[in-house]
């Protein structure tokens, strides 16, 4: 028998997948999420062709729905609570906070639900469960441009009418660097999330109302600084999304309250509950079909 | 040397029945608590063999138990059984959508598996956006749908409706562009349960024959779970019986379908009795006798087959006729005979009639009987599906080479020249 022989031989007896009970925890296949890029593509392409299919406004919903929440703050923390806007025009506060905090919690809460809205795809045919999620949150990062572009038109019409000049400079580069932290971080928890309904729907629960929370021990409705020398001032302090709103505003206006310290954290805790999520949700999918 | 694709060793799956809910939640703290002290998990030791019919003590069940089985490359291997006997289950581990609670797979090239077709179409898109998902989805490449999109559309048959959401497809083309999605994969091994139960009888036709193309001209390995025997007998190189998550068999594929059959069947029985006759005329019993005169449900070849009624008979029912029909166990009709019981009856009250089937004529198989007591067009006085059953034995007929093969119901004695 001749070398040649001899691999063929060996390569017979190479298999190409294996199909074991359990894997190691390390065994996490990121790279089967690269051959199955197109489907990745064609679910960002399905989210936004199916949701507005049969309405008359289309993907003008997207900007309807802002402009709405918009006009509530504006009544509700402006006119009737009064609070204080950090010097920035009210309607553009708002309206960035509700940007920004819009994306992280459509990420949040559609990702969450992956396993459960998903089982019978999921239950039929194999594919790198993670594409779904992903798909999720890049089709809510061009959400977030759509409505980025409506922020950008209502500062250029108060630029145009002189009530208010936009704030142009190299802070404007922090802005993506805020885009990849907040989806990560929505990823991350979302994931967490979905990894636990599966076999306890109490988290579905919880993240209903969970959201709504955590949007008020945000500063989106109100300026960090307005919390200076209160005593719960922590509890918007160690929300990781904090300083994310708070440096997305300074990219615009150049007034906000945070550091590259607390920006730190937030990056931190993006990597910490990315990381949990990937391992949480890679030893789920292999066998959730059981439990959800 | 073998030419395994596909190598499946000790594989059990476990399911745990009932809801979850707090128990389960203590399961899991107790499972947790033996990983950490590195003990084996104690539920895998208390599962039962799944049979749903009689209630179990544990809530653990065994969906499949110690399979072990090999593919080789180009074979097609037909996987049967009853409900519940855990092809599914199989299939599901085959194609990744769940785990092995032990023991594990070997596969070697491309898998796609066919569990349903249309997994994830979107009825709001339309069908030619649905071709480009669903082939995505069952792990083709955008160039590779696009290479063959001409030729799926025309395969289902829909070329006028690819831009047309598919919601407003009639239920038979969205199946149909489904399947020909599916059947324009290119993998080494293909999955597919049951899906050919879909469709009409023409395009059913068309993806048998899709199928037996895709194995033979271009030497793909597929695993077909199906109730259709037909399809299993015509596609299937190769067949396994799987009972009650046991392997029972795995071989010849005529010879898996005649233990499925056989095991499938009730226990013959040679003897029926009325449990509640009708007031005046019904049939009170029917015997099946050997030669010996007692009853009887094994019959060699070339034993002639007694059967014996009890009837009782009325004055208003003279003139009704007894008939029988005998089914084989494909369920087909193989002849019916009948007398009007005039001949024999001239009074009322109980009297026997007595048939005999001549030897030599049914060949070994399974037979039923179906018994009809009747006036044609007015009365059915009884009419009994199946009350006794009896087997033809194998017992050195000219085909006995051929057993396990259809050669039909009955033995003619032709006159060769």
């Amino acid at each position: 028998m001749d070398i040649k022989d001899m691999d063929s031989n060996l390569k017979k007896t190479d298999w190409d997948l294996v199909i074991k009970p359990k894997t190691g925890f390390f065994d996490l296949h990121l790279e089967d999420i690269w051959h199955y890029r197109d489907l990745l593509i064609l679910f960002v392409k399905r989210d936004f062709v199916a949701q507005y299919k049969q309405t008359i406004l289309g993907p003008l919903w997207n900007i309807i729905q802002p402009i709405f929440t918009t006009i509530m703050f504006l009544l509700v923390f402006g006119k009737i609570a009064n609070i204080p806007t950090d010097g920035i025009k009210p309607i553009l506060f708002y309206m960035s906070g509700i940007t920004i905090w819009n994306y992280f919690s459509s990420c949040f809460s559609n990702t969450s639900t992956t396993f459960v809205t998903n089982a019978n795809i999921f239950g039929k045919v194999y594919f790198p469960r993670l594409v779904l999620p992903l798909s999720v949150v890049i089709s809510n990062i061009f959400r977030f441009f759509i409505q980025f572009g409506l922020l950008l038109v209502m500062m250029i019409y108060y630029q145009v009418k002189g009530e208010y000049p936009i704030h142009f400079g190299f802070s404007w580069l922090l802005i993506p660097v805020l885009v990849v932290i907040m989806g990560g971080i929505g990823l991350g928890l979302g994931i967490i999330i979905s990894s636990l309904t599966t076999k306890y729907r109490d988290f579905t629960v919880l993240v209903g109302f969970g959201v709504q929370l955590l949007m008020y021990a945000t500063p989106v409705a109100y300026p960090l600084s307005y919390l200076m020398g209160k005593s719960y001032k922590w509890i918007v302090m160690i929300n990781p999304l904090s300083p994310i709103t708070e440096a997305f505003r300074y990219a615009l206006f150049g007034v906000g309250a945070f550091s590259p310290a607390t920006l730190g954290y937030s990056a931190l805790f993006m990597v910490v509950s990315l990381s949990v999520g990937v391992f949480m949700f890679s030893r789920i999918e292999r066998s959730f079909m059981d439990t959800v | 040397m073998t030419n395994a694709v596909i190598k499946v060793e000790n594989i059990s799956k476990q399911y745990r029945l009932g809801q979850v809910g707090t128990g389960t939640l203590s399961h899991d703290i107790n499972r947790l608590w033996h990983r950490i002290r590195k003990k084996e998990d104690p539920y895998l030791k208390i599962g039962e063999e799944n049979d749903r019919t009689a209630g179990g003590e544990s809530p653990y069940v065994w969906a499949l138990q110690d399979i072990s089985f090999d593919v080789e490359k180009g074979e097609v291997l037909g996987i049967i059984g009853r409900n519940g006997a855990g092809k599914s289950t199989l299939l599901k581990i085959l194609s990744r959508t769940t785990t092995p609670t032990k023991g594990n797979i070997k596969l070697k090239g491309r898998v796609a598996s066919l569990l349903e077709v249309g997994t994830g179409f979107h009825p709001d898109l339309s069908g030619r956006d649905n071709v480009f998902l669903n082939g995505a989805i069952l792990g083709m490449t955008k160039p590779e749908i696009k290479r063959k999109f001409d030729e799926i559309v025309s395969f289902a048959g829909v070329e006028r409706y690819v831009d047309t959401p598919v919601k407003r497809y009639s239920s038979g083309m969205y199946v149909r562009l489904a399947f020909a999605v599916a059947a324009h994969l290119e993998p080494e091994i293909l999955i597919v349960d049951e899906v050919l139960a879909v469709g009409d009888m023409e395009f059913q036709k068309k993806c048998l024959g899709k199928m037996q193309d895709v194995s033979e001209k271009e030497g793909r390995t597929i695993l077909f779970v199906s109730h259709n025997m037909g399809a299993i007998k015509s596609l299937c190189t190769k067949g396994m019986l799987l009972e009650k998550g046991r392997l029972s068999f795995v071989g010849e594929t005529n010879a898996a379908i005649n233990k499925y059959l056989r095991a499938g069947l009730v226990e013959s029985k040679g003897y029926y009795k009325n449990p509640s006759p009708r007031l005046e005329s019904d049939i009170l019993e029917i015997k099946v006798l050997g030669k010996d005169s007692n009853i009887s449900e094994r019959f060699a070849f070339d034993e002639e087959i007694r059967i014996v009624f009890r009837l009782k008979v009325s004055q208003k029912h003279f003139d009704a006729l007894l008939g029988f029909r005998v089914r084989d166990q494909l369920e087909r009709n193989v002849f019916t005979s009948q007398v009007p019981i005039n001949k024999f009856v001239s009074r009322a009250g109980e009297h026997e009639i007595q048939v005999t089937i001549p030897s030599s004529i049914l060949v070994p198989n399974r037979y039923e009987i179906v018994v009809g007591f009747h006036k044609v067009n007015v009365e059915t006085i009884q009419f009994l599906e199946a009350p006794v059953q009896f087997v033809i034995e194998e017992t050195g007929t000219d085909f006995f080479q051929y057993a396990g093969n259809d050669y039909g119901c009955v033995f003619v004695d032709c006159d060769w020249q």
